[in-house]
């Protein structure tokens, strides 16, 4: 499937983080492949937003190594890449310049390449305050693989969006990252997104891993009987129903016969 | 149907500029006609008539392009050395939290001192000179824009900041590219109100203490009575503020295109205040 590694490994050990006594993660362990697609699932305040600003080098870790490429983060790194929550465009730069930002030397050329890849090179030259939700937050990832990042950050970057143009989004995202080959880490409290892109889905639970489970299902992911199975596993443990493992079970036949 | 035509042209004429002018030259006409039926004495108000009949002499001698040279000369100096300062302070308070300790507080007391009281002292400094002008436009014009500065840069969207140390942007950069321009439409609000008090300075020290410009003009008029020349500097003042006041809002618009509430035209305007 993968033509040469282009991504970044992560290696995430004995990872512990505080804030002012409140501990958010315990002694995490994570290890990501170069070019693998990680999706990070879990409630609100299981520390996944802040594993992952740890990981872009945004915070430093109380304790324990977080290690890229077998090097310790330390700062900013120019080959990871974050898409936030909200697309955090600078509304007083045009869309081209806003996506020159990412773009290493500042080459408008490959500007111009970066927003035909997410296929508004029409509107290069409108300002951010006149695109729609989606349109910017395809701006914002333009952006983000404008400088050809190894590792790219996901933070619930389709939270927001609606949910025709979060699927849009999806697809986009799964076929950027299938032609690139960098190593993807996602958040997002959506398991369904997390099963239809993802690799690996980690849950966490009260900052540590409670689970990872790789998704064995060929791409592109259709929602199929197989697709229900991965998200009734992860959602039951995501929700701590009892009884989980049956009930999924039963589900599975139920829906193959 | 008659209301719907009403309502149409209504919101054609909104957008004419000139409507801004109707209640203006209205007043004016009838300012004329009680002049001239004797129901105000010209004593007390000159005729529109009388004023521009003064405009004339006063243009003919050279002497009203020399007065308003010089007071818009005094204007632009006072407001480019309070501007700098105010402008300066107002960066360097809003960017290091350091220098915000050290002399916020000071700044904040001599803000609340009313400018124009410092006159009597300004007069024993520097005489009658230009200097005690300038330093009480320099002085008036520092604050609002040092507010306004100050404000813009601490309200800077943190988000846009953190984004832009994630692309690597550090030190003038991230200033050029992100805290300035998000922190300019604070700033030209500044120089809105800056340049009020500017014209507003600029009068009372004039007629306190000059030897020529618009306020001095006014002055000597008043001590040979000849109400029409205090009138028409009186008018003069109120059109030099609405220019100042108009090339202000000339660059807001050119500064802050992007801005929804700025931009170009009405309808982008109307836009932006409503989604807001």
């Amino acid at each position: 499937m993968s033509t040469g590694v282009f991504g970044s490994s992560l290696s995430a050990s004995g990872l512990w983080k505080q804030f002012d006594h409140v501990t958010v993660l315990e002694e995490l362990n994570l290890q990501v492949k170069p070019g693998e697609f990680i999706a990070i699932v879990g409630k609100s305040g299981c520390g996944k937003s802040t594993l992952l600003r740890l990981v872009a080098g945004l915070d430093e870790p109380t304790d324990g190594t977080l290690l890229l490429d077998g090097k310790m983060i330390q700062g900013l790194d120019p080959d990871t890449r974050v898409l936030f929550q909200d697309a955090r465009l600078l509304p007083w730069k045009k869309v081209i310049d806003n996506v020159r930002i990412g773009v290493r030397g500042g080459n408008p050329d490959d500007a111009a390449a970066a927003l035909r890849m997410v296929g508004l090179e029409d509107k290069a030259h409108v300002w951010p305050s006149t695109l729609s939700g989606g349109q910017r937050q395809r701006v914002a990832l333009a952006r983000a693989l404008a400088g050809n990042p190894r590792l790219l950050l996901l933070d619930e970057p389709l939270g927001a969006l609606d949910a025709l143009t979060r699927i849009d989004m999806q697809d986009l995202i799964e076929r950027l990252w299938q032609k690139q080959r960098f190593s993807v880490i996602l958040v997002t409290h959506d398991v369904s997104e997390a099963v239809a892109l993802a690799d690996r889905v980690v849950l966490m639970k009260e900052g540590a891993i409670a689970l990872d489970v790789a998704i064995t299902l060929p791409r592109p992911r259709e929602k199929d009987s197989g697709f229900a199975y991965f998200e009734q596993l992860i959602l039951d443990r995501v929700m701590e129903r009892s009884s989980q493992s049956d009930r999924a079970a039963r589900r599975q036949t139920s829906y193959s016969i | 149907m008659q209301r719907i035509r009403l309502d149409s042209m209504l919101r054609r004429w909104q957008t004419r500029s000139w409507i801004a002018w109707i209640m203006p030259i209205t007043l004016l006409i009838l300012w004329q006609i009680l002049g001239q039926l004797g129901w105000i004495s010209t004593r007390i108000l000159p005729t529109p008539i009388a004023v521009i009949e003064a405009l004339i002499t006063l243009v003919s001698n050279g002497m009203l392009f020399d007065y308003i040279g010089t007071s818009t000369g005094r204007a632009l100096i006072g407001f480019a050395i309070g501007g700098s300062i105010g402008f300066s302070l107002g960066l360097l308070n809003g960017m290091i939290p350091l220098a915000e300790k050290l002399t916020d507080t000071s700044i904040q007391m001599v803000r609340n001192i009313p400018h124009l009281a410092l006159i009597p002292l300004v007069i024993l400094w520097f005489g009658i000179d230009e200097a005690a002008k300038l330093f009480l436009v320099a002085l008036g014009v520092a604050f609002p824009i040092y507010l306004n500065t100050f404000h813009g840069i601490r309200s800077v969207d943190p988000s846009l900041i953190e984004m832009g140390k994630v692309y690597g942007l550090r030190g003038w950069a991230l200033f050029r590219n992100i805290i300035l321009p998000g922190a300019l439409p604070s700033i030209l609000v500044g120089v809105r109100f800056a340049l009020g008090t500017m014209w507003i300075t600029l009068i009372v020290a004039e007629t306190i203490s000059a030897d020529s410009g618009i306020g001095y003009m006014a002055m000597n008029a008043r001590e040979f009575m000849q109400m029409d020349v205090v009138v028409l500097s009186i008018l003069l003042y109120a059109l030099l503020g609405k220019l100042s006041d108009s090339i202000a809002k000339w660059c807001e618009r050119l500064f802050l295109q992007w801005h929804p509430n700025y931009g170009k035209g009405q309808q982008t305007g109307k836009k932006g205040v409503t989604s807001s």
